[in-house]
């Protein structure tokens, strides 16, 4: 049986955002709606662009900051989880072939190995190595 | 009603808000900057929460998946988490290191006993293996309660400089939990990790040849290499287990009666920020971490018989260090036996005996 599949675990608590957050995002972006709304008034009906002006700039900074705070507390939550990454075997024989398949509980480096080579059928197979791979490149930061 | 003279009303508004705002900043600057440190605080400490969470089931999961316990191992789990060393006393300084070293040997069989009791189908490989996952479990229960600590006391007190300690190492703090956090499942797989560069290295050299027992989980292979005999020896493995190098090394110069011409000790060594991982690196004393006792030992016996010290070591970070091996680590088993070969070449004679000691957790690695 493959144990090492790539996967991650979230506990259900950390799936939901703290009620705290949810509320003064809720306030925030009730509030800017509220601006957006006298802001529309302001300038449709008594025409004093100003006020107009300053009222839509607040709104629409609330409303972008609420909807960041709501994006940066999911981000966290994401950020919430145990990465197991994908861990390979390598599989030598004598005579000079190689195969890699994933890591299965019981393996380690320098096990005799069942398994015949399709080579030459005859011979013993050994791990020779059982690493993980990470695809994503470090950051450099040319100095 | 007009609160500034002169301006429309909006005009008077902003700087009536403004001088508000200094005025707040003046009296209450420091505690805002508490709060929001306290804040960063308090999401680390429940992401640590949730780490720490993680580790107890994964502990608890391996066990009953591999020690087919009769009871449910919960409680005795939470029981081992919480367990405690003292150190020895420190005032009068001469023979702490053996002091140190059998309280570190009665922890270790006394933590290997609570596996056996805990998972009793277990053979010794995974007896070592679970306990390497426990320990990290147990040192991510730790890590979360330390910062917990300060959080709370932070609160209690609403100091900002003991909030800020804590805030300042975070990050620090944070990249240790994560790694521990990805040892576990290598630990309860028994995976090689990041910290087997060293043995993996000595399994290479003694692999084929005959290997015999020394103290204290150790193993050793003779093995002639350019025309010299080297000594190689290793943690014995395939179990999580790093041995104890130090009286291994200590028998073994004893048995030569201190006619060796070189001890070299490989090691995984802690990279600094812009270091690629899995560089090799090569330098001159005693390469082992751990509490010191292995390298006291070490250095003491080189010391009586005047035997020149070596050290290679394979850069990595402390999250490579006990999580999966990289394949970069793995990858630079040759080149640390190419440096090996250079150095024996060029600093023994030939027929010389060498000691070469693959330091490190044998988790994964046979011989």
């Amino acid at each position: 049986m493959t144990q090492n599949q790539s996967q991650t675990s979230t506990s259900t608590a950390s799936k939901k955002i703290s009620n705290y957050i949810t509320m003064i995002v809720l306030i925030v972006v009730a509030l800017s709606i509220v601006s957006l709304i006298l802001a529309g008034n302001a300038f449709f009906a008594g025409g004093n662009s100003l006020t107009a002006g300053f009222l839509a700039i607040i709104g629409v900074i609330a409303l972008t900051m609420s909807v960041f705070t709501l994006y940066q507390s999911r981000r966290q939550m994401a950020q919430m989880k145990i990465e197991v990454p994908k861990v390979m075997t390598t599989i030598e024989c004598k005579c000079g072939s190689k195969t890699v398949r994933e890591f299965q509980r019981g393996d380690y480096v320098y096990k005799d190995v069942d398994v015949p080579c399709p080579k030459c059928p005859n011979s013993k197979q050994i791990i020779t190595a059982i690493y993980k791979e990470i695809k994503e490149k470090e950051k450099t930061y040319n100095v | 009603m007009s609160l500034i003279t002169g301006g429309d009303a909006i005009t008077q508004v902003l700087s009536l808000l403004t001088y508000v705002f200094f005025i707040v900043m003046i009296f209450y600057g420091q505690r805002i900057q508490m709060y929001v440190m306290i804040r960063e605080v308090e999401n680390s400490l429940h992401k640590l929460k949730f780490i720490k969470e993680e580790g107890r089931k994964a502990a608890i999961e391996a066990i009953k998946e591999i020690g087919k316990p009769t009871a449910d191992p919960s409680a005795r789990v939470d029981r081992y988490l919480e367990y405690f060393t003292i150190g020895p006393q420190s005032m009068d300084p001469a023979g702490i290191v053996y002091k140190l070293d059998h309280i570190l040997d009665v922890r270790d069989s006394r933590l290997k006993d609570e596996v056996k009791l805990m998972a009793p189908a277990c053979d010794d490989v995974q007896v070592n293996n679970l306990e390497n996952t426990l320990e990290a479990a147990m040192a991510l229960n730790f890590i979360y309660k330390v910062i917990r600590h300060y959080y709370i006391q932070g609160k209690k007190t609403l100091s900002l400089y003991v909030i800020m300690q804590i805030q300042m190492i975070l990050p620090m703090v944070m990249k240790e939990a994560e790694a521990y956090a990805s040892a576990l499942k290598a630990f309860a797989y028994g995976q090689p990790i990041g910290d087997g560069a060293g043995p993996l290295v000595a399994a290479k050299l003694m692999h084929g040849y005959e290997v015999r027992k020394l103290p204290k989980d150790c193993v050793m292979a003779t093995v002639p290499f350019e025309g010299r005999t080297a000594l190689i020896i290793k943690a014995e493995g395939p179990g999580g287990n790093v041995g104890k190098p130090g009286d291994s090394v200590e028998a073994v110069i004893e048995e030569n009666e201190g006619k060796i011409g070189m001890v070299i000790m490989i090691d995984a060594g802690l990279k600094l920020e812009g270091e690629k991982v899995g560089e090799v690196a090569e330098g001159i004393g005693a390469a082992i971490g751990g509490p010191g006792v292995d390298q006291f030992k070490i250095e003491e016996k080189l010391t009586k018989y005047h035997i020149p010290i070596n050290a290679i070591i394979v850069k990595e970070d402390i999250g490579d260090a006990v999580s999966p091996m990289r394949k970069e680590i793995n990858d630079a088993v040759d080149p640390v036996i190419e440096r090996l070969k250079n150095v024996i070449l060029e600093r023994t004679k030939e027929g010389d005996k060498i000691i070469i000691v693959g330091v490190g957790n044998s988790i994964g690695v046979g011989q």
